[in-house]
């Protein structure tokens, strides 16, 4: 139909196209080159850099100082096994936590009244509107042993003595499971929406008893919105620094703010990329099938 | 029990859920009236620590930094999204497309401490001075993706005929959307600036990658001084940033029903 290049089109897809090449694709590029080099006190902190004007002589030198030490340097200290682990065990943990409290909150948006349903809504997404940082900085003083669940429990006569839950792996629990819900309950209220009520109805008159028809019908019916929600807290906190960082205390491991350290306290550029292609290639599967449904149900709608 | 409608099992789910997700918040910012020193024990109402936040040069400057941040940020990320979502929605197959939208959700999931060091290395690859402009460039590039999701899903549901008699009627295409398409995702596209903008404002890890001297934002701010306990001006500035927030929140989604009534009108 069209005679010649469309203009308009690859313009519209090329500003775009090219922003997120040079500014998220291109960096990972670069990520997996510094976390080659070797770390040297000096401004930048790494080596080798490639020098343009040496010509193919530079780049044949420049790729023979590439080599994996960083990555040599994370198997042999554990602290990198042990944060990697322990993310991978916080992060599974808090999933499995926020799906406890999301799918029954999601659940009875979708049941809920239609004239009710617009305000429920805007309050599950409010919070996520709100600072995140600020949401994690509440909880310090509900938890920390002076603090007010503390003197609540206190004063109710249920416990003796302060519990303390500020800096241990409980507290960074809450802090997930608090952070993430609206991202967990939004695509499974929007599963559970569409659901289909007749199946239910349908269910129950065979003679299903009403938790058979729920893990029979409902649940079934909803696992695409749990698979998505549940990537949507998996994936963030896999690599979560601010939560750890205020709420674990010293205590808590997590690969996050191991990189964070790595780079900001160590200034070791070398060893935080590495941390990084590390972390990144353990995700890239989660990613991947995370943008697939995500397509898909594009395609779906559309 | 009936499975099929709204019961007291569901009204009790919701009600505990809802506290869970407010009562922190109802917390801070009620102690942020707090008149003791102390943030967890109350010790009468008082205003001192908004009086103490306002004469505090050092968090109005980063806060003026991080406004000037969020708005750049949000208005690049606004026009880059919505060319992305009409990308994704209407451009059809091209080389390059499984790239493209890998490109446009994988932001939306990445740890920000990957992107942030991963920005921040390109900014010394290429010798970019750290500052005003490099968070405003990263900023820019995550919040981008969340413009592109939110305005694609208004353009899948739209009716495409409407386009379509424009190009019919002698528009061409770029008329075709200032005229038709743009009027109809305006309330999506003003809904993502606004979650731009919320993004860049609360962003800490990519900014204190990607900052240098002398443009310390607020959140890096409120993040250093959180370190070194708690403190009731921070309660103060962060019941301001909720307040915000939730009445820019509440207008827009009120502007955008109202548009939508309008439009369900005409029709």
């Amino acid at each position: 139909m069209q005679r010649g290049i469309d203009w308009g089109r690859v313009m519209l897809i090329g500003i775009p196209f090219i922003w997120l090449f040079v500014f998220f694709l291109l960096p990972f590029g670069i990520v997996l080159k510094i976390a080659l080099s070797d770390f040297v006190n000096a401004l930048p902190p790494y080596t080798p850099t490639l020098d343009w004007s040496a010509g193919l002589a530079g780049f044949t030198d420049f790729f023979s100082k590439l080599d994996f030490e960083s990555f040599q340097w994370l198997l042999d200290d554990k602290i990198y096994i042990l944060s990697y682990l322990e993310s991978l065990k916080i992060a599974l943990i808090s999933t499995f936590f926020t799906l406890l409290i999301g799918y029954p909150m999601a659940y009875a948006l979708a049941k809920s009244p239609q004239s009710w349903r617009t305000i429920l809504l805007m309050l599950v997404i409010l919070p996520f509107w709100t600072s995140f940082l600020i949401r994690v900085y509440a909880w310090i003083g509900i938890l920390k042993p002076e603090g007010l669940l503390n003197s609540a429990l206190m004063g109710m006569g249920l416990i003796d003595e302060p519990l303390s839950i500020l800096n241990t792996t409980t507290a960074v629990y809450i802090g997930i499971v608090y952070s993430y819900l609206p991202f967990l309950v939004l695509p499974l209220y929007a599963s559970l929406e569409k659901l289909d009520h007749t199946l239910l109805e349908a269910a129950l008159d065979l003679g299903c008893s009403p938790v058979k028809a729920f893990w029979q019908v409902t649940f079934p019916l909803s696992l695409p919105g749990v698979v998505a929600g549940s990537f949507l807290v998996f994936i963030p906190a896999m690599g979560e620094f601010v939560i750890p960082d205020l709420l674990g205390g010293s205590e808590t491991l997590m690969i996050g703010k191991t990189l964070w350290n790595e780079f900001f306290s160590n200034r070791d550029w070398p060893v935080a990329s590495a941390v990084a292609v590390v972390l990144l290639l353990s995700l890239v599967i989660p990613i991947l099938i995370f943008q697939r449904m995500q397509e898909r149900q594009q395609e779906a709608e559309s | 029990m009936n499975v099929t409608r709204f019961n007291w099992f569901n009204a009790t789910s919701l009600t505990l859920a809802f506290a869970f997700l407010y009562l922190p918040i109802l917390l801070l910012i009620l102690f942020s009236f707090n008149a003791s020193k102390l943030v967890t024990v109350w010790g009468g109402f008082s205003t001192k620590w908004y009086v103490s936040l306002f004469q505090n040069e050092m968090f109005m400057e980063a806060a003026w930094v991080t406004l000037k941040v969020a708005v750049v940020s949000a208005t690049l990320a606004t026009i880059l999204g919505t060319m992305a979502a009409l990308v994704l929605t209407r451009a059809g197959r091209f080389r390059g497309r499984m790239l493209f939208s890998g490109m446009i959700y994988s932001p939306l999931v990445m740890p920000e401490v990957i992107t942030g060091l991963a920005m921040l290395l390109l900014f010394v690859a290429i010798g970019l001075d750290r500052g005003y402009w490099t968070i405003t460039i990263a900023h820019t590039t995550f919040t981008m993706c969340f413009v592109a999701v939110v305005v694609s899903s208004r353009l899948i549901s739209f009716d495409r005929s409407l386009e379509e008699a424009a190009l019919d009627l002698g528009c061409n295409k770029l008329s075709a959307f200032f005229e038709v398409t743009l009027p109809i995702i305006l309330p999506a596209i003003v809904a993502g600036w606004l979650l731009a903008f919320t993004l860049s404002l609360d962003d800490l890890v990519i900014a204190s990658f990607t900052s240098g001297p002398g443009s310390t934002t607020l959140p890096m701010k409120i993040y250093s001084q959180v370190r070194l306990g708690l403190n009731p001006e921070i309660n103060a500035l962060s019941t301001l940033l909720i307040l915000f927030v939730s009445v820019g929140v509440i207008l827009a989604s009120l502007a955008g029903k109202r548009a939508e009534q309008m439009q369900a009108k005409q029709d």
